[in-house]
């Protein structure tokens, strides 16, 4: 086993089992916590793939914007009573099966996967040019319309929750 | 063989720089009493030691030997990790700035984006350590402090990405040496509108007055810092000057030109040049820190919306033009 193998096995556990204790915590505000430390190793998984800038924008915007804001929902919640109740709903009804239904088509999915073609942007390449250079490049030229498309989509919520605030204000405090 | 020697030199260069950065925090409070105490017409301290030089180690004993105590509805576990989770990502961010030429402990290529990482984990402990404590205060201060720390980002973010525009690179070592070719070797002339929101988002990163509102003494007795007590209150405090001396060091090396002086002065006195670098940056970075000191004596704490309305109304749409302006200068003109 080489050390390359030691570290992605180390994620690799790590974040299943992380994820694993996230969705059995009963305090939220500790499922918060255990949910940023698998996102730093999900970060240190972009590392080992010499991908430094995901790994930054990974802390960054997952867990300097994100998580942050869960937090601030799970705080300001208040969740006494919810706390009380068993974590897991008991009793199968439809849900198993739509679980592994979703499963099933992901492992297929998964199975018919093909490697993707090269394109102009070999290892080479991008080491000859920086990383911050290439994706630049690929985001901001390239695909400059989906781009901008994903930042109008991001926009319109934006607008619709302002308006929403807006109009309970102007019905006054209720 | 050679790796050990790799280790034991990388051991030895992380020492070196913790051991300064404590030194430094140590008498950063005691500059800081000094000099807020001359703006007030008192002395400061003088009692321990000669013009009371001593009184950082005084405090420092006090806080290791007074009680610890933890409120007993509090979430223990929580309480125990807020302080180490505030500490612990500001002093990693130290080991990515570089001090001189070629000193700086771990030369990655994303230098910078690395300490706005570790800048965005700090806040984590601000915010639990308000709501481990079980204490309206103390709750109100970590809610305060999270949504000022992520409103002030933005706007520091979009400030910065002028400078990585402008340098071509995100290496602070190469930011530096960037600004070099430009008349007066920084970037502050250039990139005014950048650097004065960066440094008006730092004061409020770092908590400082006027953006104290997390600890505001008169509404919240000391925000998320209510219940803490002896030494981790003393960590709380400490990584409050380190982030200072971070904050600083970032505006020092993005738009001061780092370790170097500008062309024009080497140019009239020639031996200027032979001064190390490290005395350069520092003579930069504790300029910050007394404007720190300055305005803390000097400006009233802002109200919380006054606050917000800053940061998203004023700052952000500031940026967003500076760096739009810096994107068709480089693009057209230069």
């Amino acid at each position: 086993m080489t050390v390359q193998q030691l570290f992605f096995g180390y994620f690799f556990v790590m974040i299943l089992a992380l994820s694993l204790v996230v969705i059995t915590r009963r305090n939220l505000v500790h499922a918060v916590l255990w949910m940023l430390l698998m996102f730093v190793h999900i970060a240190g998984l972009y590392l080992f793939l010499n991908a430094e800038f995901f790994a930054v924008i990974q802390i960054i915007v997952y867990a300097g914007a994100i998580l942050v804001m869960f937090l601030f929902v799970v705080m300001l919640l208040r969740l006494k009573e919810e706390q009380a109740l068993p974590i897991f709903v008991r009793g199968l009804h439809g849900r198993l099966f739509v679980g592994l239904a979703i499963l099933l088509v992901l492992v297929s999915m998964a199975a018919e996967a093909t490697k993707g073609p090269m394109g102009q942007y070999s290892i080479d390449y991008i080491q000859r040019h920086s990383h911050l250079k290439v994706l630049g490049t690929v985001l901001f030229n390239d695909f400059v319309y989906p781009f901008l498309i994903l930042g109008f989509i991001l926009f319109v919520p934006m607008i619709g929750v302002v308006v929403l605030a807006l109009k309970r204000r102007s019905h006054g405090p209720s | 063989m050679d790796f050990l020697i790799e280790v034991i030199i990388n051991v030895i260069k992380v020492a070196v720089v913790f051991g300064v950065t404590l030194l430094h925090v140590a008498y950063a409070t005691y500059f800081e009493r000094k000099v807020i105490g001359r703006m007030q017409c008192r002395l400061g301290p003088s009692e321990v030691g000669p013009y009371g030089i001593l009184q950082p180690f005084a405090d420092m004993f006090k806080s290791l030997f007074k009680e610890d105590i933890i409120p007993a509805r509090a979430d223990k576990v929580v309480f125990f990790i807020a302080p180490m989770i505030v500490l612990a990502p500001t002093m990693t961010s130290l080991s990515v700035i570089p001090f001189s030429e070629g000193f700086i402990i771990a030369d990655i290529n994303v230098g910078i984006l690395f300490i706005l990482a570790c800048a965005s984990l700090s806040v984590y402990g601000i915010i639990l350590a308000g709501w481990s404590s079980n204490s309206k205060y103390a709750f109100f201060g970590g809610i305060r402090s999270a949504a000022q720390v992520i409103s002030y980002e933005i706007a520091m973010g979009i400030s910065l990405a002028s400078v990585f525009l402008m340098a071509g690179s995100v290496r602070l070592d190469d930011i530096v040496k960037a600004q070099y070719d430009y008349p007066f070797s920084m970037y502050a002339p250039h990139l005014f509108i950048g650097f004065v929101v960066f440094l008006i988002a730092a004061f409020a990163e770092t908590n400082r007055t006027p953006f104290d509102l997390p600890e505001a003494e008169t509404e919240l007795v000391a925000g998320y810092l209510t219940e803490y007590s002896g030494f981790r209150y003393a960590l709380f405090f400490l990584s409050e000057y380190v982030a200072m001396f971070i904050m600083s060091s970032i505006m020092t090396l993005c738009f001061l030109g780092g370790w170097t002086i500008p062309k024009f002065v080497t140019d009239i006195l020639p031996f200027l040049g032979s001064v190390p670098g490290i005395f350069w940056f520092l003579m930069k970075v504790y300029f910050f820190i007394f404007l720190y000191y300055w305005v803390r004596a000097t400006v009233p704490r802002y109200r919380f919306d006054q606050l917000m309305k800053i940061g998203w109304k004023v700052l952000i749409p500031l940026s967003l033009f500076n760096l739009l302006l810096v994107a068709f200068v480089k693009r057209f003109i230069l």
